[in-house]
């Protein structure tokens, strides 16, 4: 089915003439495509039009209305979630945005730096590096939190800001993804041509290589916000005082109460629905950068 | 690997901890002395408004002692288990950790918690035995002061047992009978469910008809999950989920509560706790509700199981074990700390005065048409089985979820998934490094 689709879109979708075979098969054949991408759009946009709906209902009508009818307590919904425990919730928001946005920005650095060393410098053992790094991203990170957290123990920084900072700041796959785009769009001519114009490496690279490689790190720094936006295993086992709790964390201690006291359903689904709203507000600010992606290059060949 | 690693038995770990208390009661006197300054506590727990009630510690007795507590709000379950022995491992348990019943065999086979005994010894009278005796583990150390508990009972809808003519069952035979002839009288309906995703309650169940499913002899653990009590309530949950009698769908999912609130479900074995979880589930039926006690397996037993209920720990990590466990003593003990704790965090206390006092002497608010509530509790409360709790029943819960939910599903033999249950629990207990006899 998939190969199918590629091999009639594919021909459909080039200009050079002699292909094309009149208009109705061209209509037919984007039909495919079109319906998978629906398709998929239907699944992944379904358990989010469940949250916005279900976190407009009370708890009376959580369970026993339809599930896509609206209900009536998003209110009030948003007054008890906003007096549960004098606000706390909104500290685990800023909490989330602290760790994700300053986070994120520290780790698209690194990996902006690595990546372009990685990719136009020359030096004994930099594929060994490279290699090592790529394993590193076969690693899942869950798998490092405990380790990660005998070592911060070791030096002391457990349940504080820091704990949960660390140990995000290098992205494996961040400085891959770098390192293939520098070397995509930081042609070797333009920083050789910087160099025989005088101008230093630092120079070099914040002038000249960055701006051309932008695009490139907004794409990595939005996959590290939202990767710190949902981590949960890292700040869960880090962190003990709930004032410093990322959301993840902060709902999970409102589902998970104790048998003798039932979860605060409605609680967590109007906390879970504004958590997605900062993220979405993200990548409609930061689209634009991104459409920047495909035009760009400095050098036509 | 696994055989180079031999895990202490909880009765050799506690030989071990007494003999160094003993030790560090010679050589250190005076050290309990410099404990005498101002101390500071942290406290992990999940109970809603336990900084409320820690408040008054802090304002009152800890006040005058120089102790000052403070609470880390974590989520419940196995997660925190793990999470306070990770922190053990790094030697940064904090002082005080909540843990529920089964929880204190894993913490202490790690050594993650402290022998209170010598500083907590006598409250012991202000537990029912069989609550007490879980915090002991069959030794002569005291791991953690009970909190709360969680006696099961029988909950059914009064009003449409009245209106089909059934009679609150006494016994599991008379029970089976009842969910036979609300199936004739309206075949829509449900007496109840079996759930496969809820291993605290067939536990319960099983402590109720005696079972032991971990037990130990001099230092090996027995397992006995697939022993003959737990074999007959497997089998009869079997038997009536096979005849198609009951439902077979999980609890705690939309549709349970729907079948709840809107009376597809008349009937729920659960535990003292069920008013607080019928008030979201089923709010539609408040006050239609009635409780009664578990139905037993023969006319002249009184007994029931435990679905939940926890404890409070003092880990060894701590550096102020003493402070801590005089903490301890009064949030599980004292008058007002029990009421406080009732108030705020919704909690069934296992202190038997106070399962009558403040809070207790009157019915919860949805079950309002039962005014004997609490005093019917107390009674059946003190009818606990004891219970015997492993290092690993993590594990056993899970195999149960699997087995049981494939089998409920298959609507296949449940005493073929207990026997992978007992199965999966002994492997699990052998790859860990404990000694397993048959």
């Amino acid at each position: 089915m998939s190969t199918l689709t590629v091999r009639k879109a594919a021909p459909a979708a080039g200009t050079t003439p002699g292909t094309a075979q009149g208009p109705p098969l061209r209509r037919r054949i984007a039909l495919v495509p079109t319906a998978t991408l629906l398709l998929g759009a239907v699944y992944t946009l379904m358990p989010v039009a469940w949250v916005v709906i279900a976190s407009t209902k009370s708890g009376r009508e959580l369970f026993s209305t339809f599930t896509f009818l609206p209900g009536t307590g998003f209110a009030d919904n948003l007054k008890d979630l906003d007096a549960y425990r004098d606000g706390v919730y909104w500290t685990w928001m800023g909490n989330s945005a602290l760790y994700a946005g300053l986070g994120a920005l520290l780790s698209t650095a690194v990996s902006a730096f690595s990546g372009y060393a990685l990719a136009t410098y020359r030096f004994r053992g930099r594929e060994t590096m490279f290699n090592v790094l790529l394993a590193g991203v076969l690693m899942p990170p869950v798998i490092l939190a405990i380790p990660q957290y005998l070592l911060l123990a070791k030096a002391g920084l457990t349940d504080s800001y820091l704990s949960v900072l660390l140990p995000q700041i290098l992205s494996p796959y961040g400085v891959y993804l770098a390192r293939i785009y520098a070397s995509a769009a930081v042609p070797a001519d333009v920083v050789e041509a910087g160099r025989m114009d005088g101008a230093g490496e630092w120079r070099i690279f914040t002038r000249i290589a960055l701006p051309m490689m932008i695009p490139g790190m907004v794409t990595v720094f939005l996959f590290q916000f939202v990767a710190i936006w949902n981590n949960f295993l890292l700040p869960y086992i880090m962190l003990s005082d709930d004032e410093k709790f990322p959301l993840t964390l902060g709902l999970y201690t409102l589902l998970e109460q104790g048998s003798n006291t039932p979860a605060l359903y409605t609680l967590v689904i109007t906390g879970a629905f504004l958590a997605v709203l900062p993220l979405i507000a993200l990548f409609l600010v930061i689209q634009r950068f991104w459409s920047l992606d495909l035009l760009s290059g400095a050098v036509k060949s | 690997m696994p055989h180079t690693k031999r895990r202490r038995l909880v009765t050799t770990a506690v030989a071990v901890s007494l003999g160094a208390t003993a030790l560090a009661a010679c050589g250190s006197e005076d050290d309990s002395k410099a404990d005498s300054g101002p101390v500071s506590l942290t406290y992990w727990t999940w109970t809603p408004g336990m900084d409320k009630v820690v408040d008054l510690w802090n304002k009152g007795p800890g006040k005058k002692d120089g102790i000052t507590v403070t609470v880390k709000k974590q989520a419940s379950g196995d997660t925190l288990v793990t999470k306070i022995l990770t922190a053990h491992k790094a030697k940064k348990a904090p002082d005080l950790v909540q843990a529920e019943y089964q929880a204190l065999p894993t913490l202490v086979s790690n050594d993650a918690l402290a022998d209170i005994s010598g500083e907590v010894g006598d409250i012991e009278g202000k537990f029912a035995e069989g609550v007490w005796q879980q915090t002991m583990l069959g030794t002569d150390a005291v791991y953690a002061v009970p909190q709360d508990i969680g006696p099961m009972m029988f909950y059914y809808r009064e009003d449409l047992f009245e209106k089909y003519g059934l009679k609150v069952p006494t016994t599991w035979e008379q029970f089976a009978e009842t969910a036979r002839r609300l199936k004739e009288k309206a075949p829509d309906k449900d007496l109840t469910t079996f759930s496969a995703n809820d291993s605290g309650l067939f536990a319960g169940l099983a402590q109720q008809a005696g079972a032991k499913w971990w037990t130990t002899s001099g230092d090996r653990w027995k397992v006995g999950i697939d022993d003959a009590a737990t074999r007959k309530v497997a089998g009869f949950w079997g038997g009536l989920v096979k005849e198609g009698v009951i439902d077979d769908q999980p609890m705690y999912t939309p549709s349970w509560n729907k079948a709840l609130n809107t009376g597809k479900q008349i009937a729920w074995v659960s535990a003292v706790w069920a008013p607080g979880t019928l008030t979201t589930a089923a709010p539609d039926t408040k006050g239609k509700w009635a409780m009664a006690p578990l139905p037993q397996w023969s006319l002249d037993q009184d007994v029931t199981g435990s679905w939940g209920g926890s404890s409070t720990a003092v880990t060894t990590d701590s550096a102020h074990q003493e402070a801590a466990a005089e903490f301890a003593a009064w949030l599980n003990t004292d008058h007002d700390a029990l009421n406080a704790l009732a108030k705020e965090g919704g909690i069934y206390p296992a202190s038997t005065s106070a399962q009558l006092s403040g809070a207790f002497s009157h019915p919860p608010a949805f079950f309002a048409n039962q005014p004997d509530f609490y005093s019917k509790a107390a009674d059946i409360a003190k009818t606990t089985a004891p219970s015997a709790w492993g290092p690993n029943v993590n594990v056993a819960y899970t195999s149960f979820k699997d087995a049981f939910g494939a089998a409920a599903k298959n609507k296949s033999d449940f005493t073929a998934a207990l026997r992978t249950m007992q199965d999966d629990t002994v492997a699990d207990l052998k790859k860990q490094g404990f000694e397993v006899s048959r």
